[in-house]
């Protein structure tokens, strides 16, 4: 009997427990964006005086800290439009210059025999094992003595070697399930290898092609430390992660107004992550369920 | 063909990412300066001066210590909430989906962005967790979660644990366990329910079935996931740099590279530290993956 008693209070007391559990992680999971969102269209004043606020009063919603985070230096705000531009042109940038690169790669890791095709992957992965701060110092003294320092096209190359690995690994699993036999029977009516990877390989991976630039798209948009080593002596190269990092160590710059630039930082993000979470959950998981 | 196709990524991995770490093992030999970094070339007079200088500085120890301090708890605290997520979200209910896109938000949101309102919202002036804390909590005064040197003890035992270093590290656990939480979630949908099932009928508890039939499967993932989650915090740099700035006990050893690194402009030194973490690192998981053996392969 002492048996079914117990099973019968694991299952009340997990019963009450996991909804419990699941409600205190949505509120520690969601609650800070919502507070970003909501100090960000409060008066800084109403902030100080009321600190405990949760909700918007009434009268209180304030868009100018929008206007205020956005302007340019000149008009008196804080100029995160030209962040933004930075920010986008360096993600952008490191997209395109990421997938021209790592198609062809992953492509050949996965199809394409030649000596150490093994060897490759684990070179490339185990690269990434050594701290960014570390290939941080090389990278800085080097990217001075050439004068490419404070460019954004430097800081570009520099990403795509960091995403280099992860893209070609996320890319050539998905190259492995697109059965060879397809281009060979392509082979058979007359294509090229190239011919077949172009007009049937690449279509058939485009999912995949898609969530890796997004996926590569979001690192470059939130990468911090490069960005603060490489742009930080000329403000109208700051990105806007940088932008944001500096400002909030300056007692001049209102907090709601930085926590409007926070939301601007947050919401792109956010955005492409709902729109791809399938595909990118799946994407970086394949294969840890074969373990 | 198949090196045609390659090269370009084996090219911009080696120049951006090969190279750079030679060129720091030769640069922490060197005795290079930012100021007389125009007149030193690629081989220079190399000494040992930096790892004598770095080793036997005050502080470098401490930051070591903090650095392990950091990586194990954030690592644990991590997983631990992973697994507990990935637990209580396993059985199906309307609206999982959306709950578990949610959990994922602090691991893909902006690091700048995140860490801007958490130290917003622990401020001591105005933060929002210190008015309720002091408010409703009881709490006599605020707490300067991010600027608080001061350690915390546990039964009375002060530790090395600064107030601050507890703060980020609960921050680590905070941001990474959605990682955790995603790839236990995958591995747990591959255990056949038929094996619980057949627990069931025996009259296995829920915990008996964790004990016994789900944790076993798990854990080959977990160990994979402690080694990169505590690789990865082990390196961390940008969480402690934007919280604290690496003050009052946070100090870790990539803030110190970086500190040297701009601060002082001693790239010698910089590069003899970042060097020693990265061997220290390289032990560490070598003697990991020594003790519980050969786990498979992430990719």
């Amino acid at each position: 009997m002492s048996g079914l008693t117990r099973d019968n209070i694991e299952r009340r007391l997990f019963g009450v427990l996991r909804p419990v559990i699941i409600v205190l992680l949505l509120v520690i999971c969601l609650f800070p964006f919502y507070y970003m969102v909501f100090l960000s269209f409060r008066p800084l004043d109403a902030v100080l005086q009321d600190p405990g606020a949760l909700w918007p009063q009434a009268g209180e919603i304030d868009l100018s800290t929008y206007k205020e985070v956005l302007a340019s230096t000149e008009s008196g705000g804080q100029g995160f439009l030209i962040f933004i531009r930075n920010s986008a042109v360096v993600a952008v940038g490191t997209v395109v210059l990421s997938l021209l690169v790592a198609i062809p790669g992953a492509y050949a890791v996965s199809r394409l025999d030649f000596f150490g095709r093994r060897q490759i992957s684990a070179v490339f992965l185990g690269v990434y094992f050594f701290p960014a701060i570390l290939l941080a110092i090389p990278l800085f003294v080097f990217f001075t003595r050439i004068g490419q320092r404070g460019t954004l096209s430097g800081l570009v190359v520099v990403y795509v070697a960091q995403v280099a690995a992860v893209t070609i690994y996320m890319l050539r699993n998905y190259f492995d399930t697109i059965p060879p036999s397809l281009e060979e029977a392509a082979a058979i009516d007359g294509c090229t290898r190239l011919q077949a990877m172009r007009q049937i390989s690449l279509p058939l991976a485009l999912p995949a092609i898609a969530s890796n630039a997004l996926f590569v798209f979001m690192i470059a948009w939130n990468e911090f430390l490069f960005a603060l080593l490489f742009l930080v002596e000329n403000r109208s190269r700051w990105t806007v992660s940088l932008g944001l990092s500096q400002l909030s160590g300056s007692i001049e710059v209102p907090t709601t107004v930085l926590m409007a630039g926070a939301v601007i930082l947050t919401v792109p993000i956010i955005v492409l992550f709902f729109v791809s979470e399938r595909w990118l959950a799946g994407g970086l998981t394949a294969g840890a369920e074969k373990g | 063909m198949g090196y045609l196709l390659i090269s370009p990524t084996a090219l911009i991995v080696f120049v951006m990412v090969v190279l750079p770490i030679l060129w720091t093992v030769s640069l922490a030999f060197q005795d290079v300066h930012l100021l007389n970094l125009s007149t030193t070339g690629v081989i220079g007079d190399h000494s040992l001066d930096n790892f004598t200088e770095v080793l036997t500085s005050p502080g470098f120890i401490d930051a070591l210590v903090t650095t392990l301090i950091y990586s194990v708890l954030g690592t644990a605290c991590a997983i631990g909430v992973g697994v507990v997520a990935a637990l209580a979200l396993r059985a199906p209910f309307r609206g999982r989906g959306l709950v578990r896109a949610c959990m994922l938000i602090p691991y893909v949101a902006p690091v700048v962005a995140a860490t801007f309102v958490w130290t917003t919202m622990l401020n001591p002036q105005f933060g929002v967790v210190n008015h309720y804390g002091t408010t409703l909590l009881g709490w006599d005064d605020p707490i300067a979660f991010l600027s608080s040197a001061k350690p915390v003890s546990i039964f009375g035992i002060e530790t090395h644990v600064s107030v601050s270093l507890l703060t980020v590290i609960l921050f680590e656990g905070w941001r990474s366990f959605p990682f955790a939480f995603l790839f236990i979630t995958a591995r747990m949908q591959a255990i056949p329910e038929t094996l619980e099932e057949a627990a069931t009928v025996d009259g296995a508890t829920p915990s008996q079935r964790f004990r016994y039939i789900v944790l076993p499967q798990l854990l080959p993932t977990l160990a994979v996931l402690t080694v990169l989650r505590f690789i990865w915090t082990f390196n961390n740099f940008d969480d402690i740099y934007l919280l604290t700035g690496g003050g009052s006990g946070t100090q870790v050893v990539a803030v110190r590279v970086y500190d040297y690194l701009i601060n002082r402009g001693d790239i010698g030194a910089a590069a003899a530290q970042a060097l020693v973490l990265a061997a220290i690192l390289a032990i560490l998981v070598t003697a990991y993956l020594k003790l519980f053996g050969r786990s498979e392969e992430v990719s």
